[in-house]
Order: C-alpha cells, then sequence, then structure tokens
C-alpha cells in the first residue's frame, strides 16, 4: 500500500469544518423556521459564516497536495 | 498479475497543447475564451428584442441578472450598489459558466481548477475594494478604521491591529482564490476518481464488475451534486466580493 500521510492529514483537517457548516446552518434553518420573513437577512450572513469555516478545509487540501 | 490501480492525482490536471507548441492553447485558455463568447452571445441575444412581455429567452437573461443585482448587489452593498452591479454580474457570470464546463460532457475540466484563473480575479478583486475604500475614506483614515475598530480595550490593539491588518491584506485575498480552485480541484479530483475506478473495475474479475457498475452509478450521481457545488461556489465568491465592497464603503468597521 502506498501514498502520502498528508491525504489522512487532509481527513483530519475536515473534522472541525465539517462540524462548523453543520452548526452553522442548524443555526440558519432553525432561525428561517422561526421567522420566515428573516430569510434574505439571514441568508449572505449563513454563508459568509459558511465560506469562512470551509476555508479552513481547503486550505487543508491545499496543503495535502502541496506536501508531497 | 493485473497492473495496480493508478489513483487520478494533481498530474492530471496538467494538459498538453492541443495544437503547436505554444502553451496558450490548452485545454484551459480555450475554454476560458469560449465562455466568453458563449456569455455575450447568449446576453446580447436575450436583450437584443427586448420587450414588455418578455420572451422565455429574454426571462432568463432577466433572471440571472435580477439575481445578482438584487440578491446580491442591493441586499449586500446597499444604497451605492447599482455602480458595481455590472461588477458583480460579471464575476458571477463568468465564474458559474467556467464551473459548469466541469460537468458538462465532451468538455469536461472546470477551468477554474487551475489556480491561476481564480488568482487572476482575485487581484482584479484586490484593487477594487481597496480603491472604493481610499477614494471613498483616505488612505489614513481606511487604515485607522480597518485596524483601530471602536470599542474595544486600549491594551487589545497590540493583538488586534496587526490581525485585522493582515485580514485584509493577506488573508480575505487568499481564502477568495483559494476556496474557488479548492472546491472546483477536489470535486473534479472526485468525478475522475470514480470514473477512473468504475473503467478499472470492469477490466477485473467477473464478480468485481458489479462494483463498477457502483462506481459508474456514483459518478453520475456526484455529477449533479457537484453541479450544485459549481452555482454555489459562483455565489459564494460574488456574495464575498460585495461584502468586501460594503465593508470598503461603510463608515464604521
Amino acid at each position: 500500500m502506498t501514498g502520502t500521510l498528508s491525504i489522512v492529514g487532509f481527513g483530519l483537517s475536515t473534522i472541525g469544518p465539517g462540524t462548523a457548516t453543520g452548526l452553522i446552518f442548524a443555526a440558519y434553518i432553525s432561525g428561517v423556521a422561526r421567522q420566515p420573513e428573516a430569510r434574505s437577512i439571514l441568508q449572505p450572513i449563513a454563508f459568509l459564516g459558511f465560506a469562512l469555516a470551509e476555508a479552513l478545509a481547503i486550505f487543508g487540501l491545499v496543503l495535502a497536495f502541496v506536501l508531497k | 498479475m493485473q497492473p495496480g490501480f493508478k489513483p487520478p492525482g494533481s498530474g492530471d490536471f496538467i494538459f498538453q497543447p492541443i495544437f503547436g507548441h505554444s502553451l496558450l492553447a490548452t485545454k484551459p485558455v480555450v475554454l476560458l475564451f469560449f465562455s466568453v463568447i458563449l456569455i455575450s452571445t447568449f446576453f446580447i441575444i436575450s436583450a437584443r428584442k427586448a420587450a414588455v412581455v418578455p420572451s422565455k429567452l429574454q426571462f432568463a437573461g432577466e433572471a440571472v441578472y435580477g439575481f445578482v443585482r438584487d440578491g446580491i448587489g442591493k441586499d449586500v452593498i446597499g444604497e451605492e450598489f447599482q455602480r458595481f452591479v455590472p461588477f458583480l454580474f460579471t464575476i458571477f457570470t463568468f465564474i458559474l459558466t467556467n464551473n459548469l464546463f466541469g460537468v458538462i460532457p465532451l468538455m469536461q475540466f472546470p477551468t477554474m481548477s487551475h489556480i491561476g484563473f481564480p488568482v487572476s480575479i482575485t487581484i482584479f478583486v484586490y484593487f477594487v475594494y481597496h480603491y472604493v475604500a481610499i477614494k471613498k475614506h483616505g488612505l489614513g483614515k481606511y487604515l485607522k478604521d480597518m485596524c483601530f475598530m471602536p470599542g474595544i480595550p486600549k491594551p487589545m490593539y497590540i493583538l488586534l491591529a496587526p490581525l485585522e491588518f493582515l485580514t485584509y491584506f493577506a488573508i480575505r485575498p487568499l481564502t477568495l482564490a483559494m476556496r474557488l480552485f479548492g472546491n472546483m480541484f477536489a470535486g473534479h479530483l472526485l468525478l475522475m476518481l470514480f470514473t477512473l475506478g468504475g473503467e478499472y473495475l470492469l477490466g477485473s474479475a467477473w464478480f468485481l464488475k458489479i462494483f463498477s457498475a457502483i462506481s459508474f452509478s456514483l459518478a453520475v450521481g456526484l455529477s449533479f451534486f457537484e453541479m450544485g457545488i459549481q452555482c454555489l461556489q459562483a455565489y459564494i465568491f460574488t456574495l464575498l466580493v460585495a461584502l468586501y465592497i460594503a465593508g470598503a464603503l461603510a463608515d464604521e468597521h
């Protein structure tokens, strides 16, 4: 079996952003469920938070390919 | 003895020139030029016979425009949004088209999975939002507002000022380019893995051919998933650009 340990590292680095993304959208859904008219205000905020959390996973991916 | 399965890697993203030896004629560049032709043709045709009662084509064109103008521009930037709509609209359609090339048969390569293209868009965005802020506030006030946000105990500025400065000048453009690149790269790699895996299993022992079918159907299913990601990334990129411009225009950070 061959491969680099970096890919395992990438797998580990996705745990945090994955959890974070779940929490962000859980909060967004419950916010919209309580107040459906707040959807247009909440949507950019939710996606901004999602994008910021996801950036960490992307760093992991890029580093996994850079550090051979 | 079966030859081992060779998983796809970053080497599969490097293309030979289609004709000649010029590096300007590789597949991503050709797709890029094609996308420009495609977008301009579509919007020129859809807007040429503009009528009060729109045709289907005009309706489609206006729906995209309306989404960017109202959903991203007006909601995020606020009252001065009108002069940034062409910029946002260009970025959105350009990224969306180039991303969607990743799942269109025969093309099947998202242009943005080469880091050079997101980086060049990001450099453009970087200059735009700094220029807008410096023009509105002046360089000194812009830097002061950026580093020293009000309502925080004085000693905290030792920690916060460099962090805020770094956020504006390094982290924002870096994440903007890397997010788009990383998503497209990973998505294309995933599709390649399942397609090549299915092809490899097809050539192995008979009972493994069942798994080949599973692998191919997963590749098809993931293509649709990938289509969603591609639209989402175009939206997120444009949304973040709008947020950065809104932050540059705001009086208080």
